[in-house]
């Protein structure tokens, strides 16, 4: 009873702030709410005995990638942003079509029947870091070592892209 | 105990709000945290089925997730740098000049 009044909160406070981060017109003002959307995703994570997932979750994402677009958002100028029209012309079309899948997504979901149903912790030795660590590194390994290309890429792509040209 | 169908419920609203803000809104910013809104949606699912599956193949996959997400949020904030200087707008809907 205890863990699904904790979801509720957790589930509110997701939805509500993901609303606020899509229709709030300043843009710093989305990002917070999107920090406090990555807490709770990671408290949810918690509530999933993923300890490690929740602690990338808030180093990486709310601590790394967010601040990345918080600094974008300060070095560019988004004055304009005060007085422009927040959404496209097509914006109750898509409002509306939102609501419509996400109602018979969830109505698809509440009547359907999930086999796995139980609520056992998994079987783990301490805190289940060591053992992501050793599936991490045997099992996945070649996805791993393609995941660490791709931040090469994104590394040296968003130097390139962003620098200046510099005319002999 | 919190049934499987709760946390699935909640990723697919999460990722339907994602999808509303990328179809509605023109500042480009807010399209590419509501593709960062849907990647957070596919990895609540990810780690709801691995906690209910008894395998930590889920969370394997969510550091995947995140590692992609850091890159694409790196190189897409170049890209927006580099089209805000040689268009002087952040809009969606300014960047019609292939259109005919």
């Amino acid at each position: 009873m205890m863990n699904k009044l904790i979801f509720i909160y957790f589930a509110v406070v997701i939805l509500t702030s993901a609303i606020l981060t899509i229709t709030r017109r300043n843009l710093v003002h989305s990002i917070m709410f999107m920090l406090l959307l990555f807490f709770h995703i990671a408290g949810l994570f918690v509530l999933l005995n993923a300890e490690f997932l929740a602690a990338v979750q808030l180093i990486v994402y709310a601590g790394a990638i967010l601040i990345l677009y918080l600094f974008v958002v300060m070095l560019l100028n988004v004055d304009r942003e005060r007085s422009a029209v927040r959404a496209n012309r097509f914006w109750p079309w898509m409002v509306g079509f939102g609501i419509v899948i996400a109602g018979e997504v969830v109505l698809l979901i509440a009547r359907g029947m999930f086999p796995a149903e139980t609520d056992q912790p998994m079987q783990l030795a301490g805190t289940g870091v060591k053992e992501l660590g050793i599936i991490l590194y045997q099992k996945y390994l070649v996805p791993f070592e393609i995941a660490s290309v791709i931040l090469l890429v994104g590394l040296v792509g968003a130097v390139m892209l962003a620098k200046k040209d510099v005319k002999e | 105990m919190i049934p499987l169908s709760w946390y699935v419920i909640l990723s697919a609203l999460l990722f339907t709000i994602g999808v509303v803000g990328v179809l509605s809104r023109r500042n480009i910013f807010i399209i590419l945290m509501s593709i960062e809104l849907m990647l957070n949606a596919a990895n609540i699912n990810l780690v709801a089925f691995s906690h209910y599956l008894q395998s930590l193949t889920g969370q394997v996959f969510v550091i995947f997730v995140i590692t992609v997400a850091a890159a694409e949020a790196a190189v897409a904030l170049a890209i927006i740098i580099l089209i805000s200087r040689n268009r002087g707008t952040v809009y969606a809907d300014e960047f019609n000049i292939l259109k005919g």
